[in-house]
């Protein structure tokens, strides 16, 4: 089996070539896409090699963008749409919240719209503003979508072929300032074997507590848990990969053996997917846990100017802090 | 010229006697308006698609006040854009090319008048009297836009396309609302925005609410011929001028290298629309002579014989040429201005990299303007942890 090592944005033009590759009816859309391979150059060389028929620039009109998907969508086409960055999703929001979501509903399933909606997110890259938000929760409140995110190149060459077989429309978070991390990616592995699309994995093995984390936050829990490892302290981390729906049963299998749990997301915390996530693990763990479940998240506030935003997003400290605490109760 | 309103009072003697109309369909070329030619020959008035006469009569020192005003500008763009290669800023998005049409347009305002920008209108905000280190700010990352839009009526630099467009319309609408219009020095409101941002909805939901209502405002489009990377011809199949016909209200092109046009065009539509007049399109004509921002690499979908012909059109070099034709200036009026351009674009550096990083507990600041119990205990939370660092400063 040929396996390479890759960055996660190259991963992620493999994965995208592959899906032009083996369906003629995959397009790709979006701002910048062609010529330039995108900002962050994911759909690099594919105009070059697909054709501007398959491999769209399209007008400046994040609405637009999305409104033709559904058409084409409807038509027969597999849409993969880029919006440029996580800050400018929402001039479509109401085309993703108001239509695609809901056409499969309305239509009493007659009508699938089998898109892909590809947003690189979240801060840690300098940006300034509109340029670094995580707005998932959005997204996973509505119902109609699915919202999928990858950690690593491997996850990402998978994933976005996997998001893009999918019947069902889906938000493709990708974490940006992961884009440049090198991993080992199987090109030949079977698109739903290990992992099917909705499901979580466990990225590191552990005992004494359990660190929830997904997208590009799977890196800092990652790096916390070697930091406690040489304190002594050996966490689990679990990658939910899906944020909706939630696959929480590797997540609930490992609290009730370590019973404590911190979950970690950039996104203000206020009503974010660690909300939801406490709930439920609450509910289902209760008699298991030693202590309340915590969040480590970014703060209520507008993503800040970038001079403060190591400040404001969680780090291996704020994290290993929140451990600490479970372990205070 | 001294800061503010360049007089229109004195007839020039400097004019060719030769009048131009706007189509030149013979020639090939775009039709627009101008005023003065790339080999800075003046041409004495230009007529608009619908037969408005545009012409310009300034004095010598406000001829001198336009070519210092392009020369800073264009230099404190540079200062910028070397600012951020030797990581000062996150990011700059540089005007270079468009010093014409933002002087111009810029220079045409009243004071009395709002403007509403993008992320690139620094010549804009030059001549609305900020200090330039303002916008550095924002892509410094130390702040998101440091000066009081209401004292300097020119709001904040706006970087989701085209989604100042509606605020500027309803600003319009308010002015109408005051009954600030019908009056030589009534208000009005203008609106920037590049060839990109005209594929938006919000732009042409703009244009059709500021028609309805037939708000005090003027469109500027600087047409620099990309969004990133791709050309005019993925945003538009008609002269983007023409659109406005279809909104219902006047558009026009104008040579956005020419700052003598770009003056003329927008202070008629400016006091039009403060006459009541409603609103107005124009098309700024002009090229991006550089990358997008900093972090863009043109030669993907750029060819250089493209960028050559744009350089012949250079705003700077046709203003020179008229100003030694016509003696209006001597070597040690260039040599002055290069001067002071230098220095204050060494005041400049000097006081981007003194620019002191944000106190991070202000991230909590301003969120609502009365506060919230949820964040004040999340502001205590923070201040206390930041505490709990060994030789914390905070
Ligand atoms: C709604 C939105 N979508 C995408 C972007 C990313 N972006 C920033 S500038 C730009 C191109 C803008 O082109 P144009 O309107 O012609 O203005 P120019 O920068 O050329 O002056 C793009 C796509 C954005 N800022 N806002």
């Amino acid at each position: 089996m040929a396996t390479e090592t890759l960055t996660l944005g190259k991963a992620l033009n493999t994965g995208l070539r592959k899906a032009l590759e083996n369906d003629p009816k995959v397009v790709i859309m979006g701002e910048d896409v062609g010529k330039l391979g995108g900002v962050f150059r994911i759909t690099d060389g594919l105009q070059k090699d697909f054709g501007d028929q398959r491999v769209i620039d399209t007008p400046l009109a994040e609405s637009g963008i999305i409104g033709t998907a559904v058409g084409l969508a409807i038509r027969g086409f597999r849409p993969v749409c880029e919006i440029q960055f996580d800050g400018f999703v929402y001039p479509a929001y109401d085309q993703i919240v108001s239509q695609v979501a809901k056409m499969h509903y309305r239509s009493q399933g007659k009508v699938t719209i089998p898109m892909v909606i590809r947003i690189p997110y979240g801060g840690g890259i300098g940006a300034v503003e509109h340029h670094s938000e995580s707005p998932e929760a959005y997204f996973a409140h509505t119902a109609g979508l699915k919202v999928v995110t990858c950690a690593n190149p491997q996850d990402a060459y998978v994933m976005i072929q996997q998001a893009i077989a999918s019947d069902d429309p889906i938000v493709f978070l990708e974490p940006k300032r992961r884009y440049w991390e090198k991993g080992p990616v199987e090109l030949d592995a079977p698109l739903d074997a290990a992992y099917p699309l909705h499901s979580s994995r466990v990225a590191r093995a552990g005992t004494d507590a359990t660190v929830l984390a997904y997208g590009p936050m799977v890196r800092t829990a990652l790096d916390a848990a070697t930091a406690a490892a040489e304190d002594g302290r050996e966490l689990e981390v679990i990658d939910l990969r899906t944020l909706s729906p939630l696959d929480l049963t590797a997540a609930y299998e490992s609290v009730k053996r370590t019973g404590r749990c911190v979950v970690v997301h950039e996104a203000p915390g206020n009503l974010g997917l660690g909300s939801e996530i406490a709930a439920r693990i609450t509910e289902e763990c209760f008699y298991s846990l030693e202590s309340p479940v915590l969040r480590v998240t970014g703060f209520d506030t507008p993503y800040p100017a970038s001079r403060v935003e190591e400040e404001y997003l969680p780090d291996l400290d704020r994290v290993l802090d929140a451990v600490d605490r479970t372990f205070g109760w | 010229m001294a800061k503010g309103d360049p007089g229109v009072t004195t007839r020039s003697r400097r004019a060719a006697p030769r009048s131009k109309r706007a189509a030149s369909a013979a020639t090939g070329e775009p039709e627009l308006v101008q005023l003065l030619t790339p080999e800075g020959e003046r041409i004495e008035s230009a007529f608009g698609p619908d037969g408005t006469e545009y012409r310009v009569d300034f004095t010598d020192e406000e001829y001198r006040g336009l070519y210092r005003d392009l020369v800073l500008v264009r230099k404190l763009d540079a200062e910028a854009t070397a600012l951020q290669r030797q990581g000062e800023l996150g990011l700059w998005a540089s005007l270079l090319g468009q010093e014409a049409a933002q002087v111009g347009s810029g220079r045409a305002l009243r004071s009395q008048d709002m403007a509403f920008p993008t992320y690139r209108e620094h010549g804009v905000l030059y001549c609305r009297g900020i200090d330039p280190i303002m916008p550095l700010g924002l892509f410094r990352g130390v702040d998101q836009g440091g000066w009081d839009p209401n004292e300097f009526k020119f709001n904040m630099y706006t970087i989701v396309i085209g989604a100042q467009t509606l605020h500027a319309t309803g600003y319009a609408m308010g002015v109408h609302m005051d009954g600030r219009t019908g009056t030589e020095d009534g208000e009005a409101v203008i609106a920037y925005f590049g060839d990109g941002a005209t594929s938006q909805g919000d732009v042409n939901e703009a244009f059709v609410w500021a028609s309805v209502f037939n708000a005090p405002l003027v469109f500027f489009c600087q047409n620099n011929q990309y969004a990133i990377s791709e050309p005019l011809e993925r945003q538009t199949r008609v002269p983007l001028y023409q659109r406005a016909g279809g909104f219902g209200f006047p558009g026009v092109r104008v040579d956005g290298n020419d700052v003598l046009a770009s003056y003329a065009v927008t202070r008629h539509a400016l006091d039009n629309a403060r006459l009541g007049q409603g609103p107005s399109l124009i098309e700024a004509y002009t090229y991006r002579m550089g990358a997008h921002t900093t972090s863009d690499d043109p030669t993907r979908y750029r060819i250089a014989s493209e960028v050559e012909a744009w350089q012949a059109k250079d705003p700077i070099a046709r203003m020179k040429a008229f100003l030694v034709n016509q003696q209006i200036a001597d070597e040690s009026f260039f040599t002055e201005v290069d001067e002071q351009a230098r220095t204050e674009s060494v005041h400049l550096r000097e006081r981007v990299l003194n620019m002191p990083n944000p106190q991070p507990v202000t991230m909590f600041d301003h969120v609502y303007p009365h506060g919230s119990p949820e964040l004040d205990e999340q502001r205590a939370q923070f201040t206390k942890y930041m505490e709990s660092f060994e030789g914390s400063a905070h």
